[in-house]
């Protein structure tokens, strides 16, 4: 038989787990263990794998191949209600509460206690949401609706609706912090040692290095989809798991290190840029950069840290904004993308297929789109000019394309990059902004990307890249910002740059913000 | 050898398959006029199809506006109603004039000023429309609900909800010619003469022009539109805009055709208008569709009424009839979105294959 015992300590061991999305693998043969009573941290850079993992214990997601063992022998899940079934619960990153319903209703919801079989047992629903909310020391009013509450408030009842399940085994906690005050962070590492003492195991994913030598037990590390390294965090310390987050290994074109960028002309300048949040706070404060003629400037910070946000202010996305932004020392007035297009930028938005495309257009209009005025002569379209220049840009950055008639479905991840890319440069833009333009995209086709941007960057193109992943932007920029909880935290010179830096760096803003 | 053989095989088979899908409204079309002309004799005749031509132009020329603001990835329900009430302003114009009480005179139009009038209350109900739905931020479908209903509130207070019969007008008030929209220019009926330029200009402004293409990406994705620098608001306020002044037209071609203006004519239109652009292909999810295409679906649902007219089947049959063609139509529609995704995603694995 297959079925293997566990270890009397070990609640849940997953075996060999890959996960392998069209175009990518996800996760790639992942083995990891959940310790009985203890906090289990996962950690890894983003795109690493965690939340894969994560929504395959809890059933989200059904892996492509591996197995899951837990004390009575091999389990399989094939939705969430199987899991549930097992004692697992999982709080998701982004917050998955009905905002229309209130706070018992959520608590319960597929879980509702009834009397005579039909009838809804509010008393009782109310009831017992009193008594798990003053556990939870967060005395809310049960009827009040969850979409007024305070998103650390709604983080608790998140919490509050895995508690009720009656055998809950392993709870897993997805960034469960990340938008927590102090104080109900404090509260919350109080509830998660309650439950391991009452036996009950968490899975807890953070990017907040120190929480995790403060909280975790165990710690495991994934890196590109693949187990890197697991130990007791007694043993460790946090610039081991820096080390073992960042790896070494893959080698990018890199950029020429001996250039004096202080007699290049500047082109960009962004002074105070500052976006304030809904609802208070700010997704960015205060941050101060330039663009020199010809460089790259790369944009390193982790995922919602405010990266994306400085590139729709100077789009023209973000109205709201306050802080200037100077093009060539002149200081703009921004309304909307078109005008910022027609002033020379040129964007590369983070979703290739929500963002970037359209796909019900073909591989030539895609290309074509955001240029389509230059040759409409009067009213009608020059259909011969803009074929010409559509060959040409497949031609400049090697598109890989049969037929430009063909529907943009067509092409694999790399090509629709490229022409997404494609549409940017055929606007003749001064200045490029690329948001995450490696993402799910095959090693190859990175390569090309980088060359293209290389290529374009030698001709006098200004470029700006926002990356998640280190060793790309480390090869790929001349100068990097960090960005961290929308505060720009460190600025590096090409000779400066060190992996060890950018990741500190990284996560700093977050503990700058909640010493404040 | 034999394999290569076998897969180029399948390849025209798919082609084949593809090429009688993007054609089947016509096929269709074609179909259902070799089952009328057995079914009734004189179905064929110059004058039956004249005829026919003269009541397809109507929802048509409505459906051509119409496929315009579906590709967008919108509806207008406020069609019929803007039919209803330009044919009431046209018609209150050449009857009762325009009376204005602080001078104590009633002033009469000659034809041509009272269309362009007609044409811009059209317009401006398009536009209403295009505002309440782009700087607003409602829901299509809500907003030209609202707007069909105070569009025929308005055809109605009109004349208290009379009709204004034997609009021909009065040669010393100079403001005859009404009629020529119910005319025949070299043999054909004006209304069709209408629809045919209506259908040029749209089906090569839709192809030809920077807007065209810019509906289409709006409907095709509007967030990657916006980014890519169309200017989404303007544009579908502008294709309402058209909508109205189509609807307007129509108003104006039922109102002479009739020598009467009655406020409620035009009621269902929208839903024929529909109809038509679905059965012409185009996607109620936006982004595809053709004028053409349009124009064939208005000429089914033409044949399928006035050829079950002549054979004698009962009005109610009809409804059901119409009614499970337009299903089948988006069923196999869906079909052919289907094929085509599965034909892409061959292309692009055999691509990685090479």
């Amino acid at each position: 038989m297959t079925n293997q015992v566990l270890q009397n300590n070990i609640c849940l061991h997953a075996e060999k787990m890959s996960k392998i999305y069209p175009g990518t693998k996800a996760l790639d043969d992942v083995s990891f263990d959940v310790y009985k009573g203890k906090v289990n941290v996962l950690i890894g850079e983003n795109g690493a794998g965690k939340s894969t993992l994560m929504k395959i214990i809890a059933g989200i997601e059904q892996p492509s191949s591996g197995k899951i063992f837990m004390q009575d022998g091999e389990v399989y899940f094939k939705n969430v209600n199987d899991a549930r079934a097992c004692g697992i619960g999982i709080i998701h990153q982004e917050l998955s509460l009905f905002p229309n319903l209130n706070v018992y209703q959520n608590i319960f919801m597929s879980k509702e206690k009834t009397q005579h079989k039909i009838g809804l047992n509010n008393p009782e629903h109310i009831r017992l949401t009193k008594i798990i909310m003053e556990k939870l020391e967060h005395p809310i009013d049960p009827t009040t609706i969850v979409g007024d509450l305070r998103v650390g408030q709604q983080q608790m009842i998140e919490i509050a609706r895995n508690l009720i399940q009656d055998d809950l085994k392993i709870l897993i906690m997805d960034e469960p912090t990340s938008s927590l005050s102090e104080q109900e962070v404090h509260v919350l590492f109080k509830i998660m040692r309650e439950l391991n003492a009452e036996g009950i195991s968490i899975v807890y994913i953070s990017h907040r290095l120190e929480e995790i030598m403060q909280i975790g037990d165990y710690v495991t590390i994934l890196r590109d989809g693949k187990f890197i390294d697991s130990s007791a965090v007694a043993d460790i310390d946090i610039s081991w798991i820096v080390q073992k987050m960042v790896g070494k290994g893959k080698s990018y074109p890199q950029r020429q290190q001996n250039i004096d960028w202080s007699k290049h002309e500047k082109v960009l300048e962004v002074k105070n840029l500052t976006l304030p949040k809904k609802g208070g706070g700010y997704l960015l404060q205060n941050i101060n950069f330039n663009l020199k003629k010809g460089e790259i400037l790369g944009i390193y910070g982790l995922m919602g840290a405010g990266r994306t946000e400085i590139f729709e202010c100077i789009m023209g996305l973000r109205p709201e904004h306050t802080g200037d932004i100077l093009l060539h020392e002149q200081k703009l007035n921004i309304h909307n993308v078109t005008e910022q297009i027609e002033r020379g930028f040129a964007m590369v938005p983070e979703d290739r297929q929500s963002e970037g495309l359209i796909q019900t257009m073909n591989i030539g209009k895609n290309i074509s789109l955001s240029s389509l005025k230059k040759y409409a002569k009067g009213l009608f379209l020059n259909t011969h000019q803009e074929e010409t220049s559509i060959d040409n840009e497949i031609n400049a950055i090697h598109i890989k394309v049969a037929d430009k008639k063909l529907p943009i479905l067509s092409l694999s991840g790399g090509n629709q990059q490229k022409v997404v890319i494609g549409k940017g440069l055929l606007t003749q833009p001064q200045i490029l902004l690329l948001d995450e333009p490696s993402r799910g995209i095959d090693i190859g086709a990175k390569t090309d990307v980088f060359d293209i941007i290389n290529h374009y960057a030698d001709a006098g193109l200004s470029i700006i890249v926002i990356s998640s992943e280190l060793e790309e932007i480390e090869a790929i920029a001349d100068r990097i910002i960090v960005i961290s909880n929308g505060i720009k935290t460190a600025e590096l010179l090409k000779n400066e740059i060190t992996e060890d830096k950018l990741v500190m760096a990284s996560y700093e803003g977050h503990t700058t913000a909640s010493a404040v | 050898m034999n394999l290569s053989i076998k897969k180029s095989s399948k390849k025209d088979n798919h082609s084949l398959t593809m090429t009688l899908l993007k054609g089947r409204t016509f096929i269709v079309l074609i179909l259902l006029m070799v089952f009328f002309s057995f079914a009734s004799s004189n179905f064929l005749s110059t004058n039956t199809m004249l005829l026919l031509a003269k009541h397809v132009a109507l929802y048509g020329i409505l459906a051509i506006g119409m496929t315009y603001v579906i590709i967008t990835g919108g509806i207008d329900l406020s069609v019929g109603a803007i039919v209803g009430l330009c044919g009431m302003v046209a018609g209150g114009m050449i009857q009762k004039g325009l009376t204005l009480t602080f001078f104590g005179v009633t002033l009469y139009f000659s034809v041509p000023l009272i269309i362009l009038f007609t044409l811009l209350i059209g317009a401006i109900i398009g536009l209403l429309n295009g505002i309440i739905i782009t700087r607003f931020n409602v829901a299509p479908f809500i907003a030209t609900l609202g707007i069909m209903y105070v569009a025929r509130g308005f055809a109605m207070l009109h004349s208290n909800g009379a009709t204004y019969s034997n609009i021909i007008g009065n040669t010393a008030l100079g403001n005859t010619g009404f009629s020529f929209f119910d005319s025949r220019l070299l043999g054909i009926p004006v209304g069709v003469l209408i629809l045919i330029i209506i259908a040029v200009i749209a089906g090569v402004l839709l192809k030809r022009t920077t807007f065209g293409w810019h509906i289409f990406a709006i409907g095709g994705n509007e967030r990657a539109a916006k980014l890519s620098g169309v200017k989404v608001n303007k544009v579908k306020i502008l294709v309402y805009i058209f909508s109205g002044v189509c609807a307007a037209i129509v108003g104006i071609i039922t109102a002479s055709q009739l020598q009467a203006a009655h406020p409620a004519s035009g009621e269902g239109w929208e839903m024929n208008a529909i109809a038509a652009a679905v059965l012409g292909g185009t996607s109620m999810m936006g982004g595809i569709g053709t004028i053409g295409g349009t124009v064939v679906g208005a000429f089914v649902i033409g044949v399928i009424s006035d050829g079950m007219v002549m054979c004698g089947v009962s009005e109610f049959w009809q409804m059901i009839i119409k009614g499970v063609v337009i299903i089948l139509a988006v069923i196999v529609d869906q079909f052919q979105r289907r094929m085509e995704a599965k034909i892409a995603l061959q292309a692009r694995n055999e691509a990685k294959n090479d």
